[in-house]
């Protein structure tokens, strides 16, 4: 689709440079940790090596003899003000910091405030603590059995470990249909826990100002006014009233999900500062980032698959148990425990599906953030994914007939799920044929077919996913019981440039850009004139935040809206100036002109002028507008994506020679852009897939906390993506747009799996659990005795 | 803790202070002299995002004591733009988007800047290996190897 606007201009559709590189090529970013203010503390942790332990005593002398150390606050400090716990976003509890016992390793034990960061850690050494262990419950299967240590002992009736069981789907109708069915495959699918390790980690600068009773945060938060109205909610009986609290959220270095919670640490510092009357700094280093905070997925999950001979799914069955550590502190929508995992039924028609997950506490730390993907969606995903694949292997059919055979059509948009969302719309063929033809699909099956006879292994993989985006709508979706809509504020000036704020907070996504093309598109004023604002809750409108790849779907939407109420008053200016009806004019590029009469015309430069200075006699004056867009729906963009991989029979090492991602996302603001986020997408798709994972030996111990552990994709395994797109525009969304963060991390993983099965297929191998090391697939290949 | 005099020419200003045995380069350069483009990703010289020249050469300046940098010269993300002009490696990451969050940027532009510094024309195979000691968490690195290509290009 060709963009409307002019080059200069810049709205939908140019691939405009962003308005937000020149600051960080320049090194003039401001990151949390950039900000030094006056007589500012710091604070550090004390963490707990014990994954479940009673604390006997917390001995704070020899922390206080070390020069530079003037506090350190303990849990009995915090009880004092009834601080020592806080409500977690789904509603549960946890710890600031404990007063009897630790629950998870790493967990945070004390913090000490000092004049310097080395001095807050020589105190941090200097405390100590007498522990008793206890004994520790690392398997939720386990944590779920009879007779299983309660580990939520400060819930008075808490009998079990058993956090919630959720349900959705018709279980008599779906049981039958497996009944009835020709062919049933089942799978045990596990996707483990993993970390979203930003390259920036989670931190704050807290600046309580006593006299003024005035609580500034700089924070490196994802959701900075829903935070505000959190500590307002949690400190409100410390005198901590929402309009003396001011968070903002600076330059973040990436955030995926893992800067959505509130951690204890951003509470210890709030308190600190509240105590001192000093600024106080908290900047967690790695490895407790990587210990104690934002961790996703941890799914065990029992697929079930119906269908006819001839390939076509007749329904799903899905038993998970969904391992949160010790406290339910996922970042989901309050009314979804499981979050939008009902999505399972993915790209295909089912008549009938039912999926059950049970929360379970464990003594790790609480996990459940996103890790780039809209609440569980890519767990969901997986699932469907390697199923399709499961059963295509099982009835000796080509993964790709057996998913176009199944694919929804077209026609059938909007289409009702059998787990009951409304997909907005799809060409679910369109993106696959368009993948399969980009990559040479027949040629290199019969590649890999030659391959085989010579005994290497070659495996062709796909995923074609639906994603589900965007939360709201409000009637299902809250936090906490705020509202999921979001929000924009548009000041057009005099001078005709804008200022535009907007209730979301990019961690890199460009909104300085997007933002600014969609004022560009809708009001004609170049978005080189329009400055784009986010993150302090003192300046800009309410808003939920940026995650779940929601801004474009809800802040972008609000940004047409508001800027569609402009031109609706703009027009009256204009009709004053020109002096004919409202009823005579016609809106083109940034100007009304007269129909019939093109040279009479306004330019939105010279409305806004007289906006300040002519304004039509009994009109306010000024032009601006706000909304709060609660959208209709969710947006359901979708993709197939195809990866070919190579496996070294000497190693196990997977290789992956192509791979080619054919997205959906609707009408594109900015195609550069876009494709950013794929490539960044599809490398954190790619990671968890062959890399990442966080276990946790028998005592609770983690085995990953380091970047000596926890591997990243760098640059020499990161294959060069290559992108493609289908436009098929989102009917309910102002602008045709749909999210897409996150849509390559969620569709990634299960092409890779499914090509290295692939791979294995003739050997006998028909699933294995990601991460797909080396050592996994050699031993694999040493058990099929192919391993050279 | 002993005290040291050091003084370290940052950017081609010559900076003298009074530091501990065990201060880090990275907290003299963000902490004392409060140039913090140079960023703090990890603390076992994983990450590159604390990446700056040091008498040229790329180092991990978090893993490097700032009592070893005593007479010596370092080159932050600060100094690469000169006079005004853009450093080449600065306009490719611009162009080519190379960069979202910006938080590994800086450093990997010092990586990328030192690469091209001795290798005028490199390999997308040389690139991707110079900067696999630089982690980015957003871009996938595609437009990251396009943004030195271009900076190559450009010296030509
Ligand atoms: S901060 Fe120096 S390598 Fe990570
Ligand atoms: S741009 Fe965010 S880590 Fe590289």
């Amino acid at each position: 689709m060709a963009p409307k606007t002019t080059a200069e201009v810049g709205g939908m559709g140019h691939a405009i440079k962003r308005k937000e590189d020149p600051r960080f090529i320049r090194g003039q970013g401001r990151y949390v940790d950039d900000i030094t203010l006056p007589g500012m503390l710091y604070l550090d942790i004390v963490r707990s090596p014990y994954a479940h332990a009673k604390i006997k005593a917390i001995r704070t002398e020899q922390a206080l003899k070390v020069p530079g150390v003037l506090a350190v606050i303990t849990g009995e400090t915090l009880a004092q003000y009834n601080l020592h716990w806080m409500p977690t976003l789904m509603s549960d509890t946890q710890m600031v910091l404990p007063t009897e016992k630790v629950m998870y390793q790493a967990q945070e034990v004390a913090g000490v405030i000092a004049t310097s960061r080395y001095a807050a850690a020589d105190g941090v050494d200097a405390v100590e603590v007498d522990y008793e262990p206890l004994p520790v419950v690392v398997d939720p299967f386990k944590a779920l059995e009879p007779g299983a240590p309660v580990l939520r002992t400060d819930k008075k009736d808490k009998k079990d470990n058993r956090i919630f069981h959720w349900e959705v789907g018709d279980r008599a109708g779906t049981d039958r249909a497996f009944t009835e069915a020709d062919v049933k495959v089942t799978q045990h699918i596990y996707l483990p826990r993993i970390h979203v390790a930003s390259i920036e980690t989670c931190g704050c600068v807290a600046d309580f100002d006593r006299v003024r009773g005035k609580l500034t945060v700089y924070m490196t938060t994802q959701a900075p006014h829903a935070i505000r109205t959190v500590v307002a909610l949690v400190a409100g009986h410390v005198g901590l009233s929402e309009e003396k609290i001011r968070i903002v959220s600076p330059d973040i270095g990436g955030g995926f999900g893992g800067k959505v919670p509130v951690y204890p640490g951003y509470v210890i510092a709030i308190a600190a500062s509240v105590v001192t009357g000093h600024p106080v700094k908290w900047i967690e280093d790695r490895m407790e980032n990587l210990q104690a905070d934002s961790f996703a997925r941890d799914y065990h999950i029992r697929a079930e698959l119906a269908a006819k001979k001839d390939g076509t799914m007749t329904a799903l069955r899905i038993k998970t148990v969904a391992d949160h550590g010790y406290a339910d502190a996922a970042a989901n929508p309050s009314k979804f425990p499981a979050g939008l995992f009902s999505i399972c039924t993915g790209s295909y028609g089912f008549k009938n599906a039912f999926a059950e997950v049970d929360g379970v506490y464990t003594n790790k730390p609480p996990g459940g953030i996103a890790y780039r993907c809209s609440f569980r969606v890519t767990e969901a995903v997986h699932t469907i994914e390697r199923m399709a694949d499961v059963l295509a292997q099982e009835l000796k059919l080509d993964p790709a007939d057996l998913r176009l055979k199944n694919f929804i059509p077209p026609e059938k948009f909007p289409y009702r799920s059998a787990l009951g969302w409304e997909y907005d719309s799809g060409n679910y063929a369109g993106a696959l044929k368009k993948a399969m033809e980009k990559i040479g699909y027949a040629q290199l099956r019969k590649e890999q077919a030659e391959k085989r006879k010579r005994g290497e292994l070659m495996g062709i993989g796909i995923s074609s996913f639906t994603e589900i985006v965007g939360a709201g709508p409000s009637k299902q979706f809250d936090i906490l019981g705020i509202k999921m809509f979001d929000s924009c504020e548009i000041r057009v000036h005099p001078t005709g440039k804008a200022t535009a704020r907007f209730g979301t907070k990019s961690q890199g996504q460009g909104h300085e850009t997007t933002y600014a093309q969609i004022v560009a598109e809708e009001l004609g004023i170049p978005a080189a004139h329009v400055e784009v604002e986010e993150g302090d809750t003192d300046t800009a409108p309410y808003g939920l935040g940026t995650y779940a790849s929601r801004s474009t779907p809800t802040a972008g939407a609000a940004g047409a809206m508001a800027a569609r109420k402009i031109r609706e008053k703009a027009k009256k200016i204009a009709a004053h100036l020109l002096e004919v009806g409202e009823e005579d004019l016609v809106w083109e590029l940034g100007k009304f002109s007269v129909t019939g009469a093109p040279q009479k015309s306004k330019t939105i430069q010279e409305i806004a002028f007289a906006a300040y200075t002519n304004h039509p006699q009994g009109m306010e004056a000024g032009l601006e507008a706000v909304s709060y867009y609660d959208p209709p729906n969710l947006t359901f963009p979708f993709g197939s994506y195809i990866c070919v991989v190579d496996i070294d029979r000497g190693t196990g090492e997977v290789k992956i020679r192509r791979f080619v991602a054919v997205d959906d996302c609707g009408n594109i603001i900015n195609p550069m852009i876009v494709d950013g986020q794929i490539h960044g997408g599809l490398t954190m798709g790619m990671a968890p897939a062959l890399l990442e994972e966080i276990s946790y030996d028998e005592n609770g111990n983690i085995q990953g906390g380091s970047f000596m552990d926890y591997l990243l994709p760098t640059a020499v395994e990161t294959p060069k993506w290559e992108t493609d797109k289908t436009v098929t525009p989102s009917p309910h969304h102002p602008l045709g747009a749909k999210g897409v963060g996150e849509s390559a991390t969620v569709g990634a993983p299960p092409a890779i799996v499914n090509a290295v099965v692939d791979a294995l297929a003739h050997l006998g191998v028909r699933h294995i659990d990601i991460p797909i090391t080396p050592e996994k697939v050699w031993r694999i290949l040493k058990e099929k005795g192919v391993a050279e | 803790m002993a005290m040291h005099k050091i003084t370290v020419t940052v950017n081609g200003t010559a900076h003298s202070a009074e530091v501990e045995s065990r201060f880090l380069l990275v907290h003299f350069i963000r902490e004392v002299l409060g140039l913090t483009g140079t960023h703090i990703g990890c603390d076992t010289t994983h990450c590159g995002a604390c990446t700056v020249l040091l008498d040229g050469e790329p180092v991990k300046s978090c893993t490097v004591l700032a009592v070893q940098a005593h007479g010596r010269r370092v080159m932050t993300v600060e100094g690469l733009e000169r006079d005004g002009k853009l450093d080449p490696i600065q306009e490719g990451f611009m162009q080519e988007h190379g960069l979202q969050c910006g938080f590994c940027t800086p450093g990997m532009m010092m990586t990328g800047h030192a690469l091209l510094r001795r290798t005028k024309n490199p390999s997308e195979a040389e690139i991707r290996q110079a900067i696999s000691g630089n982690l980015c968490r957003c871009t996938g690195y595609v437009n990251i190897v396009k943004a030195v290509q271009y900076a190559a290009a450009k010296q030509q």
